[in-house]
């Protein structure tokens, strides 16, 4: 707020000025030009295909929750790659700033870099993954056609591609929190952050999760509501279970984050006090109710996984997942546990022993489920006919590295180690270890698993190998040295050191990362060399991998419908189960298909969702006006559309179906 | 969720074999008996606290709020049971399961906050907890 600006001018553009645009730094700068460049090759590739007309029919409107899985996953994938640009940045960064060197990284920009990293890895690379992945999967899982509320689904994706954007926006239009991904008062305070960089943080936030919330309730009713008949809730698959558990976390978890923010928002904007330091604010609470929400988001993010890990595992290695019963009760257990341990976050805050000894032991506990799950899978390989893909790949990384972080996890949740402990890189290599080894492992197994069900064509397994093996190699090579350093006490979020016999371990971490970077770049080559050679990497039978689950009998990629026929469930590992009683594909008998229509709502509420947000952080009142005021007109005239849903004719379905028995009869299969 | 009719069983093999299934949980059918016991029962619990307050009855405030929280609370069953025609059938029993995972989070969410804010400020806020610690030492 340039006091020479005009009157009309602020009005028009709130605190946004020309300055805010940070022309004057080269890396800020290059990036733009970069992203600029490729943005605008992939539009005009798009033009040039004419592609504008069929994404927009057949992607962006879209209400199939198999598309909008796929939209979620390309929208994570993107955003690793700028979550991961940030952290090699750091690494770059911390393997030269010794001594005289300050590195090429300023503090006040590298500390928007690590609170890039973080919020953008969890909010926009990690959830997406998770929710993603289910809303692909789980319905098909439970034998339905679609989720419960499919516009809520679009809308909801939509959401969190406008809190998305509106992160990488301030990239290039102001700045961004220099605070942490949690945003910890008072720094996140106005009075020790004046500019927009928190504003970006907590709207950005706040939009992604209204969809996050809305996605859990639409999943958790669906899987409630429906199931095939006969599939009761013990013989739901297991990756169903883990995502009705980590829904139900997102629903009881993320009103604390958005309240705990939004009184961080009014802190920030109409001057209350609930987290100052003054005027009988206590920075302590904010924590306190953040970790809340924290500790079970760490949940959501793992849960599916172990489904993810449960269903590779029983599939290659031909048997039934051993103990089933035990594994559905080890989900359930953590999903109640998640919740009576957030305070392990801030042991050193001053509670006292009696409260510490209590979260210490409650986080002690939640090891013994969790142990129970890597004993049923290693059972359930024992004596198996285990195939080596690269699903089984990742999840046997999988086991050997997420073990090693569980086992650091439990020497954190040692109150009095804890102090030594606290905000260490030691803290740092343990959580990228479970989130590295158990969620990202987990995503590429999925991806590698679903993906001939998705697309039609199994992924190109060389380069899927590859990939594996630079981010096993890369991540023990890139966290080691953290676990070191930190048990030598250096402290995170540091951009600069002193003591040079340091260098030598951050030189060995950036060398990891550099490895990591190229198993990214083998994913990219994987998908690419897939595509090419999709004829030779065809899935004719829709069962690539001798499934045991519902959504392997369908046709790869499925049609809009999923089932022609909703299946009867007579046991667990349905598919398993109707191959083995000869199932044989119907030939007639079809009916209409009652399929809900695709709809514009969900991209333009997500637009005027990101207007406003953006008017939020610059302060400029009648563009948040307005934009608020369409998002309650759109809502309003969307409930009176009365075009929601049409009848896909008998004849069609039987074509369909007609087409997929003769491939499957082209390779002698009747099912 | 699919018609009856419009299921296939691979231990039959004939998708025209209809199955009769669908035990979706009825909705438990509103009364006007109901809502009149509810709304009674409401209004004697409203009722007493109000009386409680108004005559003087309890000496004591605290133990005075500590019955009338407590009516509050029996109150809260009555809502819900009557008028949110809350039982253990209702969706099979999943209203009920959900109602007791909410009660459960939000009283470890509160609790748990309580205890640890309390002893937070005790450690962390020397001033507040001086005051703190001379109200309780009178």
């Amino acid at each position: 707020m340039t006091p020479h600006r005009s009157a009309l001018l602020h009005f028009l553009l709130g605190r946004l000025t020309a300055s805010a645009i940070p022309y004057d730094n080269p890396i800020i700068l290059w990036t733009f030009v970069v992203v600029a460049t490729l943005g605008a090759a992939v539009l005009a590739a798009i033009t040039r295909y004419r592609l504008w007309g069929y994404l927009w029919r057949e992607w962006f409107t879209s209400i199939d929750h198999k598309r909008i899985g796929v939209m979620y996953l390309v929208l994570a994938i993107v955003m690793l790659l700028r979550g991961f640009a940030d952290a090699i940045m750091m690494r770059v960064q911390q393997a030269i700033a010794f001594g005289a060197n300050l590195g090429y990284l300023p503090p006040h920009h590298y500390d928007q870099i690590f609170t890039a990293h973080g919020s953008i890895m969890i909010f926009f690379v990690a959830m997406p993954l998770i929710v993603g992945l289910m809303n692909y999967v789980m319905p098909m899982q439970i034998g339905a056609r679609d989720v419960a509320f499919p516009f809520l689904n679009n809308f909801s994706f939509w959401m969190t591609v406008a809190g998305a954007v509106l992160f990488m926006l301030s990239l290039f239009i102001g700045d961004f929190a220099r605070t942490g991904w949690l945003g910890y008062p008072p720094i996140s305070e106005l009075r020790q952050s004046p500019g927009v960089g928190v504003d970006y943080y907590i709207w950005g936030l706040q939009i992604a999760g209204v969809g996050t919330l809305l996605s859990g309730i639409n999943m958790v009713v669906t899987i409630l509501k429906m199931r095939a008949p006969g599939m009761t809730l013990m013989r739901m698959p297991i990756f169903t279970w883990t995502a009705l558990c980590s829904n139900a976390l997102i629903v009881a978890a993320f009103p604390i984050l958005t309240a705990a923010l939004a009184l961080l928002a009014m802190d920030r904007y109409v001057g209350t006090h609930f987290f100052t330091s003054s005027l009988g604010g206590n920075v302590m609470m904010y924590i306190n109710l953040i970790w809340i929400w924290g500790h079970p988001e760490v949940y959501i993010l793992i849960l599916p996984m172990f489904g993810v890990y449960s269903e590779v595992v029983a599939t290659f290695s031909g048997k039934r997942l051993f103990g089933y019963s035990s594994m559905v009760y080890a989900t359930v257990a953590i999903m109640i546990l998640s919740y009576l341990v957030w305070l392990h976050h801030f042991f050193t805050m001053g509670s006292g022993a009696d409260v510490n000894s209590f979260f210490a032991l409650t986080t002690m506990i939640i090891s013994i489920p969790t142990g129970v799950k890597i004993f049923n899978w290693l059972f359930t390989m024992y004596r198996g006919r285990i195939r080596y893909e690269v699903p089984m790949l990742w999840t046997i990384g999988f086991l050997f590295t997420f073990t090693i972080g569980g086992m650091t996890g439990v020497m954190l949740s040692v109150a009095p180690a804890d102090f030594m402990l606290h905000n260490s890189l030691f803290l740092v290599a343990h959580f990228h270890n479970v989130i590295i080894g158990g969620v990202v492992f987990g995503a590429f197994a999925a991806i590698n698993y679903w993906f001939p069900k998705a697309f039609g064509f199994r992924l190109d397994p060389f380069w899927g190998k590859v990939s594996f093996w630079c981010w096993l190699v890369g991540y023990w090579v890139a966290f080691t040295p953290l676990y070191v350093l930190g048990l030598m006490g250096v402290t995170r979020r540091l951009s600069h050191f002193t003591d040079p016999r340091l260098q030598i371990w951050f030189e060995i971490a950036a060398a990891g990362s550099v490895l990591i970077f190229l198993g990214i770049l083998a994913f990219l080559a994987q998908v690419y060399v897939s595509i090419r050679h999709r004829d030779a990497l065809r899935d004719a039978t829709g069962d690539p991998w001798d499934g045991r689950t519902l959504e392997w009998s369908t046709s790869s990629p499925p049609p809009a419908y999923n089932f022609a026929f909703t299946p009867l469930v007579h046991d667990r590992d349905a598919w398993t189960d109707m191959k083995r009683r000869g199932f044989v594909r119907p030939a007639g008998g079809f009916k209409p298909i009652h399929l809900p229509n695709n709809t514009s709502a969900g991209v333009i509420l997500g637009a005027l969702s990101l207007g406003c947000g953006f008017a939020l952080v610059w302060h400029i009142g009648w563009l948040a006006a307005t934009t608020f005021a369409g998002i309650v007109g759109v809502v309003i005239a969307n409930s009176f559309d009365r075009h929601r849903d049409h009848h896909l004719p008998a004849e069609e379905v039987d074509r369909v179906e007609r087409e997929y028995r003769d491939r499957l009869a082209a390779r002698g299969s009747a099912r | 969720m699919s018609a009856p009719g419009d299921e296939i069983d691979a231990h039959v093999g004939d998708p025209r074999v209809a199955h009769g299934h669908h035990g979706d949980g009825q909705p438990s059918h509103a009364s006007l008996k109901g809502y009149l016991t509810g709304f009674a029962l409401a209004a004697i619990l409203t009722v007493i606290p109000f009386w409680l307050v108004m005559g003087h009855v309890i000496g004591d405030a605290t133990v005075a709020s500590a019955v009338i929280l407590g009516l509050a609370a029996v109150q809260i069953v009555v809502h819900v049971v009557f008028f949110l025609h809350m039982d253990t059938t209702s969706e099979h029993g999943w209203n009920m399961l959900a109602l007791i995972f909410t009660a459960v989070l939000v009283t470890i969410v509160l609790g748990a906050s309580i205890w640890v804010m309390y002893t937070e400020n005790a450690n962390m806020m020397p001033v507040a907890a001086q005051s703190l610690h001379h109200a309780m030492g009178r």
